[in-house]
């Protein structure tokens, strides 16, 4: 054997060996992640309508509410760019679907009247419902569904997404103007509409094909209530999120408590509260969505 | 043996005795025997003016000087029975409502202390049921409720004097049925001014700029297994069930002007900083506790009597079933309050809640933000 042989021969056994093992601890940890995961063979009984929403730029008045000094003053708008497209239920969940996770144990039942038109929109659901139906509709199809933020239902909804900006002067000191301009706001859009829930499509779609939104029904979405608060010449001083207050969005903002289900009940004393909660959820496109939905199932987060 | 002595005063003792016993012994025949003859004598009230007033809906009340512009005069007005289908809540429920003139109250009528009331009550050949007026500022004849008996088809003209002076509530009261048409909208209130104004007991004249009427109603509406609320094609099929959920003194709803949110949003009532309110409250049937929420009553009269000076400063005030209230108030903030039943259950999960909604400059020197909530 000539030690420059040796040295300079390719050792196949020395390279494959790690190579192998690297491979197979891979395959191994894409498997526990889910990625083989094959689609249970009822996906498709289970998949909801979708639209995709193409990427685009738009404008965005954030969520939260903001508080210059001592004076609430609206939220700032802000130019938002996705750059992904974003795939999202057509429909708010019905009343039939959301039935079905019920049925298997794997949802509370909604709090409203029962009746028998399974095509209306599920309302009388709480936050926790809503997880809780998305966990199962995930496990269901194989794919990863939430609920969508406040800023991806405004990529969604687009026009028809509400401004709850009361349009006052940031610099005036009567706190009652702007509990006034809300209220008639709010008041105003209330009259128009009839409370009770609609069969689904009933409120039209939008220039996306999403529909319904912004009829009588607010949707719970993933954003957290948050405080913002300003110092007197307008830069940021400190933000409180709430987790535990969500915020829903209709025909105007409405941060709920999470465990709230009849919002007519638990609402605001004063002002106009939500019509009807529900729900529709959007789907993870991501290449790692598996994993997400590996942690959710496994109960180590969301 | 003895002698009665017949002397000049025995006899003298005797005629006074006589003269004594004899009216007595005269007066007790006579009140056995004697009919008393009835003498009703009909008032001639013609040489007093007559006023027609168009009645309007709540909250609002029709046009009236608030002190008399001349002397007691008759005030006619006119109400027509409707039994009506109305919807109470957001989510639908009917009732089989029972109203004077179309709403739950029925309209508020102003007159003043010695005017007379003259009103005109139809109940057209549409409706189903008997229907008569308890007017509790009335005295006689069950508040004239014996009187207005009015089956469907019929009318009846009742006049009384308004002698006391004071809100008061007025409601339908056919015999064997009072509760029911009661708890079916059938009530309202009535006011009955001072003929100099309104005062605060001691000489301080009290003007309102506006004035609202808050009537406050009970609802009981049978629900089914499923927890639902019933409906029914007539009135009639609804009364067992009603009945059985009336026993229990629970109601399933509690609303101002009829229905669940009427006082709100877009049917909010309005005043502005500056502004005096008069809130005439009535409850026909059960206890209430009306409170301003961020308000207050500067002089109430929480069991609406105006001959008795008013309570001053009031948070809260009491109005006992049966009764209408009055509270006076300056308002001092703009912005939105919420005028309540203060049980906050009736309030906000039974309907009990109205709102104002304020205008005008704040005033920082009562309440002011020091420090806005924070977390850091």
């Amino acid at each position: 054997m000539s030690a420059a042989a040796s040295k300079t021969a390719f050792s196949l056994f020395q390279t494959a060996l790690p190579l192998a093992l690297i491979s197979a601890l891979g395959i191994g940890i894409a498997h526990q992640a889910g990625f083989f995961a094959a689609a249970p063979s009822t996906a498709a009984l289970y998949q909801p309508q979708t639209v995709v929403i193409p990427p685009r730029t738009f404008q965005y008045r954030t969520d939260g509410e903001y508080v210059r000094g001592v004076n609430p003053i609206d939220a700032p708008k802000s130019t938002v760019t996705r750059t992904d497209a974003l795939t999202i239920m057509k429909y708010q969940v019905t009343l039939s679907e959301y039935d079905a996770c019920v049925m298997e144990g794997a949802c509370a039942p909604a709090a409203r009247p029962s009746t028998s038109d399974t095509n209306l929109p599920v309302t009388g659901v709480n936050y926790d419902d809503a997880q809780a139906y998305a966990r199962w509709l995930s496990e269901k199809t194989g794919e990863y569904w939430t609920l969508p933020s406040d800023q991806d239902l405004a990529f969604a909804a687009g026009k028809s997404f509400p401004d709850d900006a009361s349009g006052l002067d940031p610099d005036n000191k009567n706190p009652a103007l702007k509990w006034i301009a809300d209220y008639e706001r709010e008041a105003a859009s209330r009259s128009k509409r009839n409370p009770a829930p609609q069969p689904i499509g009933s409120f039209g779609e939008n220039e996306f094909g999403l529909a319904d939104f912004g009829g009588n029904v607010w949707e719970w979405t993933s954003t957290c209530h948050r405080r913002v608060n300003l110092y007197d010449n307008g830069t940021q001083k400190g933000v409180e999120t709430i987790c535990g207050v969500n915020v829903a969005v209709g025909p105007h903002r409405s941060p709920t408590s999470s465990f709230i289900r009849d919002p007519r009940g638990g609402g605001c004393s004063v002002g106009t509260p939500p019509d009807n909660l529900g729900f529709r959820l959007v789907k993870s496109a991501a290449w790692y969505a598996p994993v997400l939905q590996m942690i959710r199932a496994k109960g180590l987060a969301g | 043996m003895t002698q009665f002595n017949l002397t000049r005063r025995s006899m003298l003792a005797g005629a006074a005795i006589a003269g004594a016993i004899g009216p007595l012994v005269q007066a007790s025949f006579a009140r056995a025997n004697e009919e008393v003859a009835p003498i009703t004598t009909p008032t001639d009230l013609s040489a007093l003016k007559r006023v027609k007033v168009d009645l309007v809906k709540p909250p609002f009340v029709h046009a009236h000087t608030q002190k008399a512009d001349g002397p007691p005069k008759i005030v006619e007005f006119t109400m027509t029975i409707q039994e009506k289908k109305m919807v109470i809540d957001d989510q639908g429920t009917e009732l089989h409502a029972m109203t004077f003139d179309g709403s739950v109250p029925g309209p508020m009528m102003v007159v003043h202390q010695d005017d007379y009331v003259e009103l005109t009550l139809i109940n057209p050949e549409t409706n189903e049921l008997q229907h008569n007026i308890d007017f509790h500022s009335a005295t006689g004849a069950l508040g004239g409720g014996a009187l207005t008996i009015v089956n469907p088809g019929e009318k009846a003209v009742l006049r009384f004097k308004a002698t006391k002076a004071g809100v008061f509530v007025y409601h339908c009261a056919p015999p064997g049925m009072v509760p029911w048409h009661v708890t079916s909208g059938m009530n309202g209130a009535i006011m009955v001014l001072p003929r100099e104004g309104l005062t605060d007991g001691h000489g301080k004249e009290l003007v309102y700029d506006k004035i609202y009427y808050v009537g406050e109603q009970d609802f009981y509406v049978p629900r089914d297994e499923a927890g639902n609320f019933k409906k029914y094609d007539s009135v009639g099929e609804s009364y067992a069930d009603t009945l059985e959920v009336m026993r229990t003194l629970t109601p399933t709803h509690i609303v101002f002007n009829g229905a669940v949110g009427a006082l709100t949003g877009e049917n909010a009532m309005t005043a502005a900083v500056g502004e005096k309110v008069l809130i005439v409250h009535s409850q026909a049937n059960r206890d209430t506790r009306p409170h301003l929420i961020g308000g207050h009553g500067d002089y109430v009269w929480a069991t609406g009597k105006f001959r008795n000076p008013p309570d001053l400063d009031q948070e809260t005030w009491f109005i006992p079933g049966g009764t209408a209230g009055a509270a006076f108030y300056t308002f001092e903030q703009p912005g939105i309050y919420a005028y309540v039943n203060h049980n906050l259950i009736e309030a906000f999960e039974l309907g009990a809640a109205a709102h104002f909604k304020v205008t005008g400059d704040w005033n920082d020197d009562l309440m002011t933000a020091i420090v806005s909530p924070t977390g850091s």
